[in-house]
């Protein structure tokens, strides 16, 4: 079967609820067949109402939804064939975990013993097979939520949706789980859109994590693109640590640029989002890529001196007040060579420019 | 087990389970005090008044205050023959007693109800028993009047020997003691209780249904509707419970008579002619309609509070899964609500069945409900046992619905919110 890359298709999809204010803009999103692509983004910022309309539940204000080649804006619900997995489970109370699974199978008409064979296979896969008796309220979180899992596939959908499905689970629970929906997915094939505030989740699970901020998509990308190479500041300080610096472009070629920071110093950077002299800019920097006692490649060394040492076990934090940025996080890994992080301490600090992405300043 | 858990001590050394009692005494009679008032107010504005109907309604004590020797005799008589010449000379002594006291009428009247044909010849005892000689007491009875010699009469007296008597509650369903002491039904054209009865349970039943008909899609809306319009809602529903229910059945009269508004309407938009008004007052439709629209808030109110607690993504989650709109509704959102429909069906079902003001006002002859006889037994006839024999009767009725219920649906299966 040839791989449909554009299996789930946004085009031009705007969604406003009260007519005054969009919450999604002219949002266009490709997810390809057996994908497992995330929605990330903080709260508000549209990830939501686009799984919402994607399941049927909203209707978008302008634009077209194609699932397949086939436009879904005008299909209900309950026949557009896309599982769903919602934040609170949303398991039947009344119904057994058996009853809660044959559900879609029933109202698809499946024959009794389709329906238990195929129920007895969702059960199986999350490793569930002999609780079809319980009722929901005898399972516990994980449980439930992997009865959830397996009501939204039982059915054969060519897609399921997930919304933050993890939320309400504990955080070692919550780890053991991404693993789990991660190996379904692999398993199966199902393409899986999955909607989530939590970025550690994001990069865990993904194929691709399309970043929401302001009804817009941000950047669509593979995770590890999404943290080497954000393309704009709200991406990089949404996802994982960053350092940032604000100044203004001095100096810019092909590869480099110079800026000149507020505290008057000049540093060298990644040109991503700025093009010419004279542009305001953010520059962003991951604390790992700083190091101490840069060697002298580096094209950008600087002192700085340590405010505030925290203890992280396998790491040290360190904040060291650097080019008039008194947040600068540095993690030091723990080794019996760094003897001399101590509060007050000067320290040399270095990175390559091509590690500091000078972004859109915001 | 248990003798190992009682062998736990304290650090102190006394059992634990001592110690724990000693350490919830205190609390335990902190609430039982609390409690208190309310228990005592229970007892005495409830269950003694109860208790007191009940007495009531059964109590046949004025005769066996009055032939107290007698029936004492009459003990040891198989009541097959004519009693023996005791029993005769008892009775005699009793009467010449109720004489002196001039209670023997009331006697008479009392064993008339019993078996026709006393008064006559108690009166005639009054009046030959001032020449009786002293001693041989049942020849001199038998004499007066034959009846006397009947043993019909006498196993009359002695039916009504015990102290109490469920003729009350046989008048209650069209039933009462016949000469014989058997049980029968009045004449057909008499039975009015159980045509009342009937209509009761009539009435409160599609009382109940039009109320849960119409309560169920208002609670829904409710539950579902955004908070600033669902408040103004509520205010609706709750409007009726804040207006006196005097003045709302009132203007159900205004609005239901003969040349009232909906009539008037009616034959304005050509629905019926003017001189062909239907009657919806003073019938069972007046009733009907003006205790819907009274008993509606307490359907929709424990079926909003249950619909509230049911989560809308339930409904997502089934119309995901394949289900259509209704069938959704069907299979999901309405098990979920059962426990609403319980506790407001049985609620305005209970309440329906002993309403008492409305059906008084608009339900006119043919819509007047059981409520309405005690409250006429208590007040026109000062038939009081009458009426306390009824009222218990429709609080066994209660019972036995609240009973049924439970045991289809299961009590705990209520939910008032």
């Amino acid at each position: 079967m040839a791989k449909n890359n554009e299996f789930v298709k946004f085009d031009k999809v705007d969604k406003s609820y009260d007519g005054k204010v969009l919450v999604v803009k002219d949002l266009n999103l490709d997810i390809a067949e057996g994908e497992f692509i995330t929605m990330l983004g903080p709260s508000g910022s549209g990830k939501t109402t686009c799984l919402m309309m994607l399941a049927g539940f909203e209707t978008p204000t302008n634009g077209e939804i194609y699932l397949d080649g086939n436009p879904i804006s005008n299909i209900p619900p309950h026949k557009r064939g896309i599982g769903m997995v919602f934040q609170n489970y949303a398991l039947f109370p009344h119904m057994t975990v058996y009853e809660n699974l044959a559900f879609p199978l029933k109202v698809r008409k499946f024959s009794k013993d389709e329906t238990d064979k195929k129920v007895e296979k969702a059960l199986s896969m999350v490793s569930l097979s002999d609780f079809g008796s319980r009722m929901p309220a005898q399972l516990s979180g994980g449980q439930q939520q992997r009865v959830a899992v397996a009501r939204a596939l039982v059915f054969d959908p060519a897609v399921v949706l997930m919304d933050e499905p993890l939320g309400a689970l504990d955080k070692n629970l919550r780890e053991s789980m991404q693993y789990e929906i991660k190996h379904i997915h692999e398993s199966i094939g199902v393409t899986v859109v999955y909607v989530t505030h939590d970025q550690s989740e994001a990069l865990t699970m993904s194929n691709r994590i399309a970043v929401f901020n302001d009804g817009k998509v941000q950047q669509l990308s593979s995770p590890d693109k999404l943290y080497e190479e954000p393309v704009n500041s709200f991406v990089a300080e949404f996802i994982g640590e960053n350092n940032t610096f604000q100044g203004e472009v001095v100096d810019i070629s092909q590869d480099k640029c110079k800026i000149k920071l507020d505290s008057g110093n000049e540093i060298l950077a990644n040109p991503i989002r700025v093009k010419s002299k004279g542009e305001k800019s953010i520059v962003s920097l991951r604390p790992e890529r700083a190091i101490i006692d840069p060697d002298e490649k580096m094209d950008n060394k600087f002192k700085g001196k340590i405010e505030e040492v925290i203890y992280h076990g396998d790491h040290t934090r360190v904040r060291l007040d650097l080019l008039g940025n008194k947040e600068f996080i540095l993690k030091v890994p723990n080794s019996s060579a760094r003897m001399d992080i101590k509060l007050g301490n000067e320290i040399k600090i270095g990175w390559n420019s091509f590690d500091a992405r000078a972004l859109d300043p915001k | 087990m248990s003798s190992e858990t009682q062998k736990i001590l304290t650090t102190d050394g006394i059992p634990l389970e001592v110690s724990l009692k000693k350490a919830e005494k205190k609390n335990k009679i902190k609430a039982f005090l609390l409690v208190c008032p309310l228990l005592l107010f229970i007892i005495i504005t409830y269950i003694f008044p109860i208790g007191e109907m009940f007495s009531r309604s059964i109590d046949d004590r004025m005769i066996t205050n009055m032939l107290p020797k007698t029936f004492k005799a009459m003990e040891t008589w198989d009541g097959k023959e004519l009693p023996p010449e005791e029993v005769f000379a008892s009775f005699l002594a009793d009467f010449r007693v109720l004489a002196e006291n001039k209670e023997h009428g009331k006697l008479g009247q009392r064993l008339n109800k019993e078996k026709n044909g006393f008064n006559t010849i108690l009166k005639k005892l009054w009046r030959k028993m001032k020449k009786f000689e002293e001693g041989n007491a049942k020849e001199q009875i038998m004499e007066i009047h034959k009846r006397f010699r009947d043993v019909k009469y006498w196993q009359a007296i002695k039916r009504t020997a015990p102290p109490y008597t469920m003729a009350k509650y046989l008048k209650g369903m069209d039933m009462y003691y016949d000469e014989d002491g058997n049980v029968v039904q009045v004449e057909e054209d008499r039975r009015i209780h159980r045509i009342l009865w009937l209509r009761t349970l009539e009435v409160a039943f599609f009382v109940t249904l039009f109320c849960f008909l119409m309560g169920y899609p208002i609670a829904h809306l409710l539950a579902t509707l955004p908070m600033k319009y669902s408040n103004l809602l509520m205010i609706c529903v709750l409007l009726p419970f804040w207006t006196s229910l005097l003045v709302r059945t009132a203007s159900w009269m205004i609005l239901l008579q003969q040349q009232g508004i909906v009539n008037d309407f009616f034959v304005f938009i050509g629905l019926v002619a003017d001189d062909n008004r239907p009657e919806m007052m003073y019938n069972k439709t007046g009733t009907y309609v003006a205790m819907t629209q009274i008993l509606l808030p307490f359907m929709v109110l424990p079926l909003y509070s249950v619909m509230k607690t049911i989560s809308p993504s339930l409904m997502r989650a089934g119309k995901s899964l394949g289900g259509t709109p209704f069938v959704t509704f069907w299979k999901i959102y309405f098990p979920l609500t059962i426990p609403g429909i319980g506790a407001g069906c049985l609620l305005v079902f209970i309440l329906a069945i002993g309403y008492y003001i409305t059906p008084a006002l608009v339900g006119g002859a043919s819509g007047t409900l059981i409520s309405n006889q005690i409250a006429y037994h208590m007040k026109a006839t000062l038939d009081w046992s009458f009426a306390s024999a009824m009222g218990l009767m429709l609080l066994t009725g209660v019972l036995v619905v609240y009973w049924i219920y439970n045991k289809l649906v299961g009590i705990d299966n209520i939910k008032l919110g």
